[in-house]
């Protein structure tokens, strides 16, 4: 990556400034033409080094109160399948392999699911646990209680100086 | 609280805006609204904390970061004391108390995986608690838009 792609990445991660024209404002500051800098974010989002670009939104504040993490145990040779299925699920919003750490962690599937209530959240957890997919798989459920810091999805990357910036 | 106007405007940037000249006048379009409009009601959300951020969600493992979710069994007793010490680093992206044994979770975001182990042992060593580390084996599904 080149010295000038690592500062838009940089200047980008600041946040996109709020007016009519954005990139032009985020080409100024790195010495790149708005022309160019368009280009190269197109770019990132064609082969998908930026996944997206657009609002980051506060759960709680849009009302979405509460969260459970719930956990699988699911027999590796179908971990894909399930995997694969709960992704695609109503009100699930992260699905991920993670590693079992036995004796006290058996699981190895993780979802997040999201709701304005914990009464709602448990109506679609009980939905799930329901299913012919997961009505045999063991599975815990973990209820958020307080939430103490959510930064955002912000990376760190190296500054020209060859330090740690950001984050 | 949101009109249904904010709502919509949330709802549509959540996919994410074009890329080009000007992406509030396009997004304007689709709403219905003007540009200043979109433009005012962002800065709005924004500045009232709806929204964190108007930004690019990158692909950070390919970018050299490296994240992992981590779990401790925190005595309740000493959970005020060791959420202080935890959030505290810088490392530590999201925490939250959960009702399980394992009751503080978190996720590390940094730029490389050995600081993760870094980050890891710096942890355990501030609090005297273990840390268990559940790194991401495969992503199935990253959903994150929420219907406002």
């Amino acid at each position: 990556m080149s010295e000038l792609q690592r500062k838009l990445l940089m200047a980008m991660q600041e946040g996109l400034p709020i007016i009519s024209r954005p990139y032009r404002e985020i080409g100024d500051r790195i010495g790149m033409s708005e022309e160019e800098t368009i280009r190269v974010l197109g770019d990132y989002l064609n082969q998908g080094l930026i996944k997206r670009l657009g609002v980051v939104v506060r759960h709680h504040e849009l009302g979405f109160c509460d969260n459970a993490m719930v956990v699988w145990d699911v027999p590796d040779e179908r971990v894909d399948e399930v995997g694969e299925w709960l992704g695609k699920q109503h009100g699930v919003t992260l699905v991920y392999r993670r590693p079992r750490r036995p004796p006290h962690w058996p699981y190895n599937l993780f979802c997040m699911i999201h709701g304005r209530s914990r009464g709602a959240v448990r109506e679609r957890i009980d939905a799930l646990t329901l299913t012919h997919t997961l009505a045999e798989i063991p599975h815990a459920v973990l209820f958020s209680r307080r939430r103490f810091k959510q930064r955002g999805a912000r990376y760190v990357f190296v500054d020209a100086k060859g330090e740690s910036a950001g984050a | 609280m949101l009109d249904p106007v904010d709502r919509a405007v949330v709802n549509l940037l959540q996919d994410g805006i074009t890329v080009c000249d000007r992406p509030f006048a396009v997004a304007g379009a689709k709403l219905g609204l003007d540009e200043e409009d979109v433009i005012a009601r962002v800065r709005g959300m924004l500045d009232s904390g709806v929204l964190t951020r108007f930004g690019p969600m990158f692909d950070a493992e390919r970018l050299g970061g490296a994240f992992t979710l981590c779990a401790m069994r925190v005595p309740r007793n000493r959970f005020e004391e060791v959420t202080q010490i935890v959030n505290g680093f810088d490392e530590v992206a999201h925490n939250y108390e959960r009702e399980h044994p394992l009751n503080m979770w978190f996720v590390i975001g940094v730029d490389s995986p050995a600081r993760i182990t870094e980050t890891i042992d710096a942890i355990e060593h501030a609090t005297g608690l273990d840390v268990v580390n559940l790194p991401k084996l495969e992503e199935f599904y990253v959903g994150l838009k929420l219907e406002a």
